[in-house]
């Protein structure tokens, strides 16, 4: 007989017997030591028909293929630039995968990208040993010039995103700043000086206040009393 | 002499005060702090993160590095020298050993998890709270763990065993004392740390081993609750992707 001892959304930690009996298939998160399944870090307790899966709350970005992230230029090599991914690992950008034009044999890469500098990329690869190789082609990636970055934990940003994009874009209406969430936790905010402050602020409040009801409404009411501007629906 | 009464009045299987909390330090990836009465152990998790130098790299899977600090104004006595010692340098390495039995660095190869313990006030039973508190942390930090680790010290003053001896108990002058922190996978009930500071027959260490996982249990509950506490009221939401 199956038996669930938990329910959806409860928090459990490392260990916690999620259920017992061989009914359940211990889904990402969890694992299975005999006839129970278990925790395998801490999390909310996720039931997906017969799965029992958890959902992570906190932890460093993990690269997965296919993920937009914003990088940093960390060192520049023969064929190509290594980049920092906010990550346990740096990422590879190759020489072919950062731009269509033809680049001569020995040609001063920091042209394209230097030092330090970020950019908006998305990870073509990620290998077993974490290998990791980004790429430059595709809509909406580029280079950031100016504006401010700010770290945020990689398990908030659908919160900061919202519903296709629903929150970003009400904090992009009511600040008029240019805002880009990388799934590795980094966003980038360009803008007014004091309206790229609201913005950090605003987003901040969104990572406080994820798990409460009502976050939409909440933060709709904190911008339209911030910058005054009126937000329809 | 007999100890008939604990010198704090405490009963013979009751552990100091405990308080813990977890995200006490904002920038570390994993935080919390452990408290066994006057014991205080903060502990801070940082990683997986890049892993220099790099022959220290190990390809298979992400390594994890201890460090057990007293800070130089925690002791009761003298002033602790600041800087490594050997006790410290052996502390670090068997927390090491009772913390790795649980975690699950695979998916992370060549990397490292950091674990900082730091010691504002100690009053014997430090490197227990170091591990009760580097547990915690370590499950903030959103690791892949099979449990938490649980560890308490019993030993035995006079002709009787006491958990969590504090340290007018360790230095008893009135007959033979023994200290054994021990550490315990609570689900599990295996042993992850067992060191031993002085004499017990084989009978007494026996028991000494079924008071601490008791006491044990009783600290998972308190480390469980601290973990849970983090996530006050923890709702649906309303805008779920």
């Amino acid at each position: 007989m199956s038996n669930v001892l938990v329910n959806e959304k409860d928090i459990v930690v490392p260990g916690e017997t999620l259920a017992e009996g061989m009914d359940n298939l211990p889904g990402e998160g969890t694992y299975r030591q005999g006839e129970k399944i278990l925790a395998g870090r801490l999390g909310l307790a996720h039931i997906d028909g017969r799965a029992v899966k958890l959902i992570p709350l906190s932890g460093k970005y993990n690269p997965k293929r296919g993920d937009t992230i914003i990088c940093k230029v960390t060192d520049i090599n023969f064929s190509g630039w290594r980049v920092d991914t906010n990550s346990a690992y740096s990422a590879m950008l190759s020489m072919k995968d950062a731009t269509s034009d033809y680049i001569q044999k020995g040609a001063d890469l920091t042209q394209y990208y230097s030092l330090g500098e970020y950019m908006v990329a998305s990870i073509v690869n990620v290998t077993s040993q974490k290998l990791i190789d980004v790429t430059m082609k595709g809509p909406g990636l580029h280079k950031l010039k100016g504006g401010r970055m700010l770290e945020v934990s990689p398990y908030k940003v659908p919160r900061i995103i919202g519903k296709q994009g629903s929150m970003v874009s009400m904090i992009k209406t009511a600040t008029n700043c240019r805002i880009i969430v990388g799934q590795n936790g980094l966003v980038w905010i360009q803008g007014e000086p004091d309206k790229e402050l609201l913005v950090v602020r605003a987003i901040k409040k969104i990572e406080e206040d994820s798990h409460l009801s009502g976050l939409t409404e909440n933060i709709k009411k904190f911008l339209e009393a911030e910058s005054g501007v009126k937000l329809g629906e | 002499m007999v100890y008939k009464k604990r010198l704090d009045n405490r009963g013979f299987d009751e552990a100091r005060k405990i308080e813990a909390k977890v995200g006490v330090i904002k920038k570390a990836d994993g935080s919390a702090y452990f408290k066994f009465g006057n014991t205080w152990a903060y502990a801070a998790v940082y990683g997986p993160r890049n892993l220099f130098p790099r022959f220290l790299q190990d390809p298979s899977k992400g390594i994890l590095r201890c460090n057990y600090n007293m800070m130089p104004f925690s002791s009761s006595e003298d002033r602790v020298r600041p800087g490594g010692s050997r006790r410290s340098k052996e502390i670090s390495r068997v927390t090491a050993h009772a913390l790795l039995p649980v975690l699950n660095l695979d998916e992370y190869p060549n990397s490292v998890v950091d674990v900082f313990i730091e010691l504002p006030e100690t009053e014997a039973g430090s490197r227990t709270a170091g591990i009760n508190a580097a547990s915690m942390a370590l499950a903030d930090a959103g690791l892949l763990m099979k449990d938490l680790v649980s560890s308490v010290s019993v030993g035995r003053v006079d002709d009787k065993l006491v958990v969590d001896l504090d340290y007018a108990e360790e230095s008893y002058p009135d007959g033979p004392v023994a200290d054994i922190p021990l550490a315990v996978m609570p689900n599990s009930g295996k042993i992850t740390l067992l060191q031993m500071d002085g004499l017990v027959s084989k009978e007494q260490l026996k028991e000494v081993i079924k008071m601490g996982k008791k006491a044990c249990n009783q600290i998972y509950e308190i480390q469980k609750k601290a973990l849970k506490d983090k996530y006050p009221k923890h709702s649906a939401g309303d805008n779920n992707e």
